[in-house]
């Protein structure tokens, strides 16, 4: 039996589709777009079509208004930085408690070592967050705000657009980290007073290695790299251009399957996510259950670790991840399960299960099946969990606590 | 994805004396909850003897917890007291064939487990004087609370310094920004630079003939030498088999817990200086590799 892909929240299988465009890029079409020869024009014209492509995706009102990059960290570090230099008169910074690392990471680093005051917006324990905290954070002072529009371990969406009309009435830049949201929900920029966006394009069946920035027209722009008229100048570096013609037709797959990732694979995950909670005590969703992605589930099976489960889970031929200490190499758990203060006891058995096109009914019933025992296998070994009552210890954190705990 | 060795899968897999010992005399619980790894563990001691006659564990952590509490287990039963008393967390995790760095933190909650259990067995208390923070150097293993106490206690100022010390930032220098935090952290101003590591020369892959390999393997082995001399260790040339070179780790060295970490950073040090790859395996382990063991 096939082993079974649930975790397209890291990263996604390349469709046949888009390999079968990229191909020629690496062998016939490998002229360089900016040479002056047929080699590179047709190349030039490949990239010009990804362009429009990418913009019809994203809704953008300009194709122009699309910088191609190596990655979504690089447009992340690109949006943010930008900013800061276009407005260096202005010292703060406002983002959220449960950006991902390509943000977070960033503004602790400009906060510490550049003398930046960044404003971490917290979110509730279904990972909403306050919009009047928002605005009061919003002043002259702050170069630019920087919000993602799906969180990638929940899946829970933030009202951006909202958002971004608040930051536009304050005067202040607007980007969001769409990484997991392009391609899974509409964005249509255009009718948005968005004013920078970041993509990856491996999260939507385009290969590792392309991302994109979306910088409105008009918005004061400093770029990261400097050196040739790439990008307008705007991102200099020969173009990844099999990468990027990947990414154009991945969009527009993407685009097709909007309608169906919004009904039948939404429908898989609940499925997934019902079956389990029926069958297997305490364990609970994440996030916020009615507004998020419609390709992710998180569950937190409480009083195991993430590591464990995911380990018999590979051994089961089932592919997922967790916001456990023990994935990342880390002390602590996902910083975005602390955030909405689950307990430390389910933070760790945290699962998230990510969807995509590809994904089946059949797949759903394999994973409700297995699930169940690998959980039940775990609790037997911890010193939480009561084998004869099958449930866990009476007042846990008084039953088992651990010195230096 | 972690390297886990075949033995630590079999024992996460396939757990021994998973679950609470009936009528226990000994009790150990050691972890943290926030880190994700605790254990508790429960013995049966012969109250004459003081034989450890059964052994069980309860594990709140990853596989690698999990396959160092059960490896525990099996390795304390049948021992005395003072005989578990004298396993050591590289003792555990040699067990296990070996854990990678960022898990070394479960064999010793092993240990502590361990310790604690015994102290409880013969009504003492038991005060660990653990202290853990994010591991900064994955060749030798070593946090940054372990670098921190060090800058301290020793008025450190440089990356050198620190690396002197500890051993960290000594292997494949990818951690010295984050020594450098530490230290400003702890002294505010910016450390000074550490010096470009000589002993590091990058050589073109393939390119050295049998003996040249060996004595650049020397080269290296003798600029290590001085730190693990400070030590009181040393370390020695046996053979070289192919890409597998053995040495023997003699002095304070050997049943030093670190020296499991300290063959890695050596490694990392051979595989640069090299430019291949390369195992540093004890010398012990040649007989069980000839017969085709492991």
């Amino acid at each position: 039996m096939a082993d079974i892909y649930l975790d397209n929240n890291a990263t996604t299988r390349v469709d046949e589709a888009v390999v079968a465009a990229m191909l020629p890029f690496f062998t016939e079409q490998y002229g360089n777009p900016s040479s002056m020869h047929g080699f590179g024009d047709k190349v030039g014209r490949a990239l010009r079509q990804a362009r429009v492509q990418v913009q019809t995706l994203l809704g953008a009102a300009h194709d122009s208004e699309i910088v191609f990059t190596s990655c979504g960290t690089e447009s992340n570090s690109t949006a943010i930085l930008s900013a800061l230099q276009a407005y260096p008169e202005r010292r703060e910074i406002i983002t959220t408690t449960v950006e991902h690392p390509a943000v977070l990471t960033l503004c602790q680093h400009l906060e510490q070592s550049e003398g930046y005051t960044v404003h971490y917006l917290k979110v509730d324990k279904q990972g909403r967050l306050d919009l009047d905290a928002y605005r009061a954070a919003l002043s002259p002072r702050v170069a630019v705000v920087s919000v993602m529009w799906a969180n990638n371990e929940t899946g829970t969406l933030f009202p951006v657009r909202e958002m971004a009309e608040l930051a536009r009435s304050a005067g202040v830049l607007f980007h969001t980290d769409a990484v997991q949201a392009a391609g899974k929900i509409p964005l249509d920029l255009k009718s948005t007073a968005i004013d920078m966006l970041s993509l990856s394009g491996h999260k939507l069946h385009a290969a590792k290695g392309v991302g994109v920035l979306y910088l409105r027209r008009g918005v004061r722009y400093r770029p990261l790299l400097r050196g040739g008229h790439q990008e307008r100048g705007r991102r200099a570096g020969t173009e990844n251009t099999a990468g990027i013609v990947g990414l154009g037709v991945a969009a527009e797959l993407v685009q097709q399957h909007m309608e169906y990732a919004n009904t039948v694979v939404c429908r898989l995950r609940d499925r997934l996510e019902q079956g389990i909670i029926a069958q297997v005590p305490n364990c609970f969703v994440t996030g916020d259950p009615h507004n998020r992605l419609p390709n992710t589930a998180n569950i937190a099976f409480e009083y195991i670790e993430g590591e464990a489960i995911l380990l018999l889970l590979n051994k089961a031929g089932i592919a997922a991840s967790s916001g456990s200490a023990c994935t990342s190499g880390s002390l602590e758990p996902s910083h975005v399960m602390r955030a909405m203060d689950i307990p430390y006891t389910a933070a760790h058995g945290t699962v998230r299960f990510s969807f995509s096109r590809y994904n089946t009914a059949d797949e759903v019933a394999r994973v409700v099946e297995a699930v169940p025992p690998i959980v039940a296998q775990l609790r037997k070994l911890s010193p939480y969990w009561d084998g004869n009552s099958n449930g866990p210890v009476r007042d846990p954190q008084q039953a088992f606590a651990p010195s230096y705990a | 994805m972690w390297e886990y060795s075949d033995t630590v899968k079999e024992h996460f897999f396939n757990p021994r004396n998973a679950g609470a010992v009936k009528d226990a005399n000994a009790t150990g619980e050691v972890g943290s909850i926030s880190c994700g790894d605790a254990l508790r563990l429960t013995l049966k001691v012969d109250p004459q003897s003081e034989t450890i006659l059964e052994a069980g564990f309860q594990t709140f952590g990853c596989g690698s917890a999990i396959a160092s509490s059960s490896a525990l287990t099996e390795m304390v039963k049948g021992m005395t007291l003072e005989q578990a008393l004298t396993i050591s967390n590289q003792d555990i995790a040699d067990y296990l064939d070996g854990l990678p760095a960022e898990k070394m933190h479960c064999s010793v909650m092993g240990r502590e487990a361990l310790a604690a259990a015994i102290a409880d067995f013969r009504g003492e208390e038991w005060h660990d004087d653990h202290e853990e923070g994010a591991l900064i150097c994955k060749c030798f293993g070593i946090d940054a609370a372990m670098i921190e106490q060090t800058v301290r206690a020793n008025d450190l100022r440089s990356i050198e310094e620190v690396t002197n010390y500890t051993k960290a930032g000594g292997g494949c220098a990818t951690c010295h920004e984050g020594i450098e935090n530490v230290l400003t952290r702890i002294w505010g101003a910016a450390p000074a630079p550490a010096p470009v590591l000589s002993t590091a020369e990058v050589v073109p892959c393939g390119g050295l003939t049998n003996l040249q390999r060996i004595r650049r393997i020397e080269q290296v082995l003798e600029s290590l030498r001085p730190m693990l001399q400070r030590d009181h260790g040393d370390v020695e040339l046996v053979d070289v088999d192919g890409n597998v070179i053995y040495v023997n780790l003699v002095g304070a060295c050997t049943g030093c817990m670190m020296a499991g970490a300290t063959l890695g950073g050596i490694q990392q040090q051979l595989i640069e200086a090299l430019g291949e790859f390369v195992r540093v395996v004890p010398a012990s382990e040649m007989k069980r590799v000839a017969a085709g063991g492991r």
